[in-house]
């Protein structure tokens, strides 16, 4: 393999081209970023970054001394995949030739219908989105926010916490339902009634309301609430709209064996964009969290360099965190599928327990909150028992 | 030199926290080997103490860097700096601690508020 071409910058795409070098890949490396910017780290933008605390020099993901004899494009944006010749053909009209390809365009916010153009209404995945919403939030006043995720409910506390009016709506019955179940979504999502950020749930948007700027939000239920901002934290999509017709496999994102191969030899998926096989369910994920980006290029590159000769390994359960209001949230696994969850340290009264959830009996995923040293242990101990072959039988 | 704690009362696997400033943690590994390093990730406040220990690295319980207890080198992102190291010896069964003469490498928000020396 004489050139491996990233596309995708950040995260999954840098830890893609150090894994590259660190398993000796010495040929030419190019890596493909949409944005302007060198690949920085994405969590603070919802928190420190948000609230001032950390400046841009602060998300930096390289250290200073790291040099990846890689060729950077930046502000690139990848438009289309030639599998005969392996060309990733870009906007600004350039292309990159490539013998191995790693596929890490991540995912976009998704927007709410028409609300284009309408000035406060913001979406946060990108810096520049977080520079935009930063200027808006040092300005107060009352901010919605649309959408109880952990995306919006980050940016209700640190809003919360520079002092704006802040409300939350929600359309589903319980926020965080879908990673959390309903009885610990419900347990995390009152820590906004803990500071009196309104939640309100059950109902859905209608529509925004305001001439070139926004100035309420119209719920379905008839309600009006007014607003100087708007956050729309409704979930992301994969970005490979550019991969239609290339004769890589889509299907809610990039369908990826257990090791990130694609229907394309020499082509890999990792991150936000890539719904890898688990062989330990069974079915296919799509993972949208930090660790896997982190993570898994480096099973995806052993693949891309081995040809596919090298063994994947069995998936990690998945981890996430989120912090809010001062809690650190913690999450490891799977909820669905489980039968139980049960408080096994502390209570969800104090805003301090761990809690287990179950399968049959087995541990399957747990949750804590402001537990870190017991949800490590858990963590451990579930890793362990999610490689052990018998699990899978469940 | 700093006593810790006594070795029986570490096992391996486990680490014990010296409340100093910056506070030092010492890790019993499960190959039985002891080391000290700082508590704090270089990153974010978080005890490394409370991390998981895997062979002769702890990794951050927040958000997974993780840090070799044989020379502090941290191994990815988010964390970009390594933690220092500390002299162990063990002597009549008692683990103690030489702290390093090295400036410490603090996440900002506690670099910050030892600067301005308020807890």
């Amino acid at each position: 393999m004489r050139t491996v071409a990233v596309v995708g910058a950040s995260l999954a795409g840098l830890s893609a081209a150090r894994s590259l070098r660190k398993r000796g890949y010495d040929g030419r490396l190019v890596v493909i970023g949409d944005e302007p910017h060198r690949p920085y780290d994405r969590p603070p933008l919802s928190k420190e970054f948000l609230a001032g605390g950390m400046g841009e020099a602060d998300l930096a993901l390289e250290t200073d001394d790291e040099d990846l004899q890689a060729e950077w494009l930046f502000g690139a944006r990848a438009t289309g995949l030639d599998r005969q010749t392996r060309t990733v053909r870009l906007a600004d009209g350039r292309s990159v030739r490539a013998d191995g390809i790693v596929i890490a365009t991540g995912a976009a916010a998704r927007a709410l219908p028409g609300t284009d153009g309408l000035a406060g209404v913001h979406t946060l995945r990108t810096l520049d989105d977080a520079r935009a919403l930063r200027d808006e939030l040092a300005l107060g006043g009352r901010l919605v926010v649309i959408g109880g995720g952990f995306i919006g409910a980050e940016v209700a506390s640190t809003a919360h916490g520079m002092g704006l009016d802040v409300t939350v709506v929600e359309a589903a019955p319980t926020p965080l339902a879908g990673p959390l179940g309903e009885t610990m979504g419900s347990v995390v999502s009152a820590l906004h009634a803990d500071h009196g950020v309104r939640l309100l749930c059950g109902v859905g948007v209608k529509g925004l309301s305001g001439e070139t700027r926004v100035d309420a939000v119209l719920l379905e239920d008839g309600r009006t609430l007014p607003a100087d901002l708007v956050v729309v934290g409704v979930g992301a999509r994969p970005c490979v709209d550019w991969l239609e017709g290339s004769g890589v496999a889509l299907e809610n994102g990039v369908k990826c064996g257990a090791d990130g191969r694609t229907s394309l030899a020499g082509v890999v998926a990792v991150g936000d964009c890539a719904n890898w096989y688990d062989p330990v369910a069974g079915i296919h994920r799509r993972v949208e969290h930090w660790t896997g980006a982190r993570e898994r290029p480096d099973a995806a590159v052993a693949a891309l360099l081995s040809g596919g000769a090298a063994e994947p390994g069995l998936p990690k359960p998945p981890y996430f965190w989120s912090d809010q209001y001062g809690v650190t949230i913690q999450f490891v696994g799977h909820s669905a599928g489980a039968d139980s969850v049960t408080v096994e340290e502390g209570s969800p009264d104090d805003r301090s327990f761990l809690a287990v959830y179950r399968r049959a009996g087995h541990p399957v995923a747990v949750l804590g909150m402001n537990q870190l040293r017991l949800f490590t242990r858990w963590r451990k101990q579930l890793a362990a028992a999610t490689t052990f072959p018998a699990m899978s039988a469940l | 030199m700093i006593p810790a704690c006594r070795l029986a009362d570490l096992p391996r696997g486990e680490a014990f926290r010296l409340d100093i400033d910056p506070p030092i943690s010492v890790f019993h590994t499960d190959d039985g080997e002891v080391f000290a390093i700082d508590d704090t990730c270089t990153h974010q406040d978080a005890s490394l103490a409370d991390g998981w220990l895997e062979g002769p690295e702890v990794e951050c319980p927040l958000h997974a860097s993780k840090f070799d207890l044989r020379t502090g080198a941290v191994d990815a992102p988010p964390a970009k700096l390594p933690v220092r190291t500390h002299q162990v010896l063990i002597e009549d069964g008692v683990i103690y601690v030489q702290p390093s003469t090295d400036a410490p490498n603090l996440p900002p928000c506690v670099a910050s508020r030892l600067a301005g020396g308020a807890a």
